[in-house]
């Protein structure tokens, strides 16, 4: 029963790379680059023989402590292997405790886990000069790997309730989104932090060893220090924690096989239009509402819009680290751009809940206005907002009208073009409750083509304000800055209404053909 | 009169019948190599319940899709009560009312909201939309859910307000796909009224099946489509020809194999 669990876990990976060979090379570059790294590990540690035991000592408890706590957390962002979940094994009669070991074993044969085995096995590396320490470092190494294993398991398994409902799933995808983007600016405030308290490093390790994450790893060094007492307790408590998280995951397990997941929601009562009671009864205001609506609640559009916050931040970052300060400024026409050309997806977002559109027969002109004045309604007081604070931040005003000029010509210019592009052609989008980091086959290349002509067509566009702000920015005369700014104001709405009249006129004929690409794509 | 169709050679159909309440003639469409429809041509009669049944695959929503505005078909004609379908399309689709099976809805909007969004989406003003959105929430039994968010609804609810959609601009031709399918026996028989009821006020409309039980007790007039083509149309009674709707199905489609399934599987 164990070997079928594990053969079928092997099969399944086997069978996913056999099905396209976009994924395979995907994997074989990404099973590359884990190996190279798995080398460089297994390298340090066995140089880790040429340095004291204290510094073994900390760099193994500390490693070991990140990598087990990785292991706790990341399952609750990510969805890992979906093929042994107990749902889908609810139906078949296998023991309890053998699923727990072929689970248990399957883990460790998926290249995660593998890598974490491999990797953890070769803490004996560093103990070369003391054999029997290398053994014990063995043990200790198999006994961490699977502990961190286990620890997923249980994690996703007592979690799961929380984390496939749907807000918890939705509100995580977003979080881990803003740590990703602030990864550059992390990076560099915890080195240089590291680097300041690099004194403080021996004595968080010798702390975490009496922690459940990194008592296990810190016995051979323990022991190799000449406190078999402490390794004792260390070890004590590393069994202990192994069987807290073991007896956790099966009971999470043997819960999930009986009682299958399923969300809740709230009622309440009718009577709330929100949005759709406050703007216009028209064709075009209920697709503003709606989509207004879709912008604050739907992940794969909050995605965006957390953008607005996250670009003065990022600017701001490098600006400061490279001392050039006037990139905090352009924040303010980079958030109109972005929020301009976002348009581009919202054909595709839709997948086949277009049908309703079509089916209602709403005009196509309807159609490009609803969704442009809804990114309007936030999109321009945000971009007026960043530019005048990033503005406000620097103490530089010379370049303000000039930047807003710009800003609303990106902006309306982007809305403009995409409401074209978004009537010609359709992408494979991750689909309505999709992770919204989730890119579909085929989407790259598809939008990749679109999303440059739109980006050319609108510095063609936009080319009158960047000329102007331009000649601002060389002559120094704020002159420059306020004509940008009219023609921003006056040449971003023709544009928008251009791009609307030639965008729904094309979509009132090509309604059906992109009506059939995304029933093809969903 | 179970007329069967001979496949048309020539691309030049008849016009549609002006009076039917949906007449299609001609109707062909190929994906890739295969011919989903393959020469069809049907007339509903205005105030006729009308069931389509056929075999998975066998061009169901292909059709209606072409005939709702929803797919541009290779050739044939499409007319709604007159109103030639690919040439007026705005005008035709006023006329209709369309639930499609396996689309997605706006399923971020609660269900109230959704209903209302399709009444304003036809070009109604807001009281109108408001109000006839609760008629319909109430009639469907969907007043208690009318605050959540469509996501959250259960399969048989997502149809309902499907439905909902479906009809708020007081379509003359319903055309409804798989309308029953994942709805539980007591909302289904709740929807087969409100579709009666809309019957005899004069609307006219269209389901597709598989449950030829159902349709054989709710429909007054049937089309048997198989591979694309029709291979029975008129009323119930005339298909059937005295029998069950189910065998005469069976017997015009084919495929049928009897077997009792591996020694093993027996038990007694």
């Amino acid at each position: 029963m164990v070997a079928a669990l594990v053969r079928l876990r092997l099969l399944v990976l086997r069978n996913s790379l056999k099905r396209s060979i976009g994924q395979l090379i995907a994997v074989i570059i990404g099973g590359l680059y884990s190996l190279f790294v798995l080398g460089m590990v297994i390298v340090g540690l066995f140089a880790l023989n040429l340095a004291p035991v204290e510094i073994v000592r900390t760099v193994v408890v500390l490693a070991g402590s990140v990598l087990t706590l990785g292991w706790a957390i990341l399952p609750l962002f990510f969805s890992v292997e979906q093929t042994l979940d107990a749902p889908h094994l609810a139906v078949y009669p296998i023991p309890l405790n053998k699923l727990l070991t072929g689970l248990l074993i399957s883990g460790v044969v998926a290249i995660p886990g593998a890598i974490t085995m491999i990797a953890s096995v070769f803490t004996f590396g560093s103990w070369l000069r003391m054999p029997g320490i290398a053994v014990l470092a063995l043990l200790c190494g198999i006994a961490g790997a699977l502990l961190c294993v286990m620890l997923s398991r249980a994690v996703t398994s007592a979690a799961a309730g929380l984390a496939s409902g749907r807000r918890f799933r939705e509100a995580a995808g977003i979080l881990i989104f803003i740590p990703l983007v602030l990864l550059g600016p992390i990076i560099v405030g915890v080195t240089s932090s590291l680097r300041h308290s690099a004194d403080a490093l021996p004595s968080l390790g010798d702390a975490m060893s009496w922690t459940p994450l990194g008592a296990i790893w810190a016995i051979p060094s323990q022991v190799a220090l000449g406190d078999p007492l402490g390794a004792v307790l260390r070890a004590l408590i590393g069994a202990a924690t192994i069987a807290v998280v073991f007896l956790v995951w099966r009971w999470g397990l043997s819960r999930s096989l009986v009682t299958p997941v399923h969300a809740a929601s709230k009622v309440r009562a009718q009577g709330k239009l929100g949005l759709f009671g406050l703007l216009p009864a028209t064709p075009a205001g209920a697709i503003a509402a709606r989509c207004l609506n879709y912008w604050f609640r739907d992940p794969r559009y909050v995605r965006q819009l957390v953008i607005i916050p996250v670009i003065p931040i990022l600017f701001w970052f490098y600006s400061s680290l490279t001392h050039f300060h006037a990139l905090l400024l352009w924040s303010g026409p980079m958030v109109a751009f972005l929020l301009g050309v976002t348009l581009i997806a919202d054909v595709s977002y839709d997948s086949t809940a277009f049908v309703l559109h079509v089916s209602k027969g709403v005009p196509g002109r309807a159609d490009r206005w609803g969704r442009a004045s809804a990114v309007l309604t936030f999109g321009l007081p945000a971009a007026v907002a960043v530019t005048l604070i990033t503005a406000g931040i620097s103490q530089e005003w010379m370049l303000v009208p000039g930047l807003l000029g710009l800003a609303f010509g990106l902006l309306l210019g982007g809305l403009a073009v995409c409401s074209v592009t978004s009537a010609v052609l359709v992408y494979p989008a991750p689909a309505p409750g999709d992770n919204p980091f989730k890119t579909r086959p085929g989407a790259n290349t598809a939008l990749l083509g679109s999303t440059f002509l739109t980006w050319g067509v609108l510095a063609v566009v936009t080319a009158p304000e960047i000329v102007l702000l331009v000649v601002n920015v060389v002559t120094g005369q704020l002159l420059w800055g306020w004509i940008a700014l009219l023609v921003g104001v006056v040449l971003g709405p023709i544009s928008l209404t251009i791009g609307v009249r030639l965008g729904g006129g094309i979509l009132d004929r090509r309604a059906p053909q992109l009506l059939m690409q995304l029933q093809k794509d969903a | 009169m179970t007329d069967a169709v001979n496949p048309p050679t020539q691309y030049a159909p008849p016009a549609p019948d002006p009076v039917a309440a949906l007449s299609i003639r001609g109707l062909y469409k190929s994906f890739g190599q295969k011919r989903a429809v393959d020469g069809i041509s049907l007339d509903v009669p205005v105030g006729s319940f009308y069931g389509l049944v056929g075999p998975n695959g066998a061009g169901k929503t292909t059709t209606l899709s072409m005939a709702t505005g929803l797919l541009k078909p290779d050739a044939g004609a499409v007319a709604v009560h007159g109103i030639d379908v690919w040439a007026r399309p705005l005008e035709a689709k006023a006329q209709i009312g369309v639930l499609s099976d396996g689309a997605r809805l706006f399923d971020r909007l609660t269900g109230e909201q959704l209903v209302v969004y399709a009444g304003l989406l036809s070009g109604m003003d807001r009281p109108t939309a408001v109000s006839r959105t609760k008629d319909l929430l109430q009639l469907l039994d969907l007043q208690e859910a009318a605050g959540t968010l469509v996501v959250d609804y259960s399969a048989g609810m997502t149809k309902k307000i499907a439905l909902a959609c479906a009809m708020v601009h007081a379509p003359r031709l319903l055309v409804l796909d798989e309308p029953f399918e994942s709805v539980d026996p007591i909302s289904a028989a709740n929807i087969r009224d409100i579709l009666g009821g809309f019957v005899r006020g004069g609307g006219t409309v269209i389901v597709s099946s598989h449950v030829m039980d159902l349709v054989q007790r709710m429909c007054d007039h049937v089309a048997v489509i198989t591979n694309g083509h029709v291979v029975a149309s008129g009323t119930v009674d005339e298909v059937r020809g005295g029998a069950d709707l189910e065998d005469r199905f069976v017997q015009l489609v084919g495929g049928r194999r009897v077997q009792e399934g591996p020694e093993w599987l027996q038990h007694s």
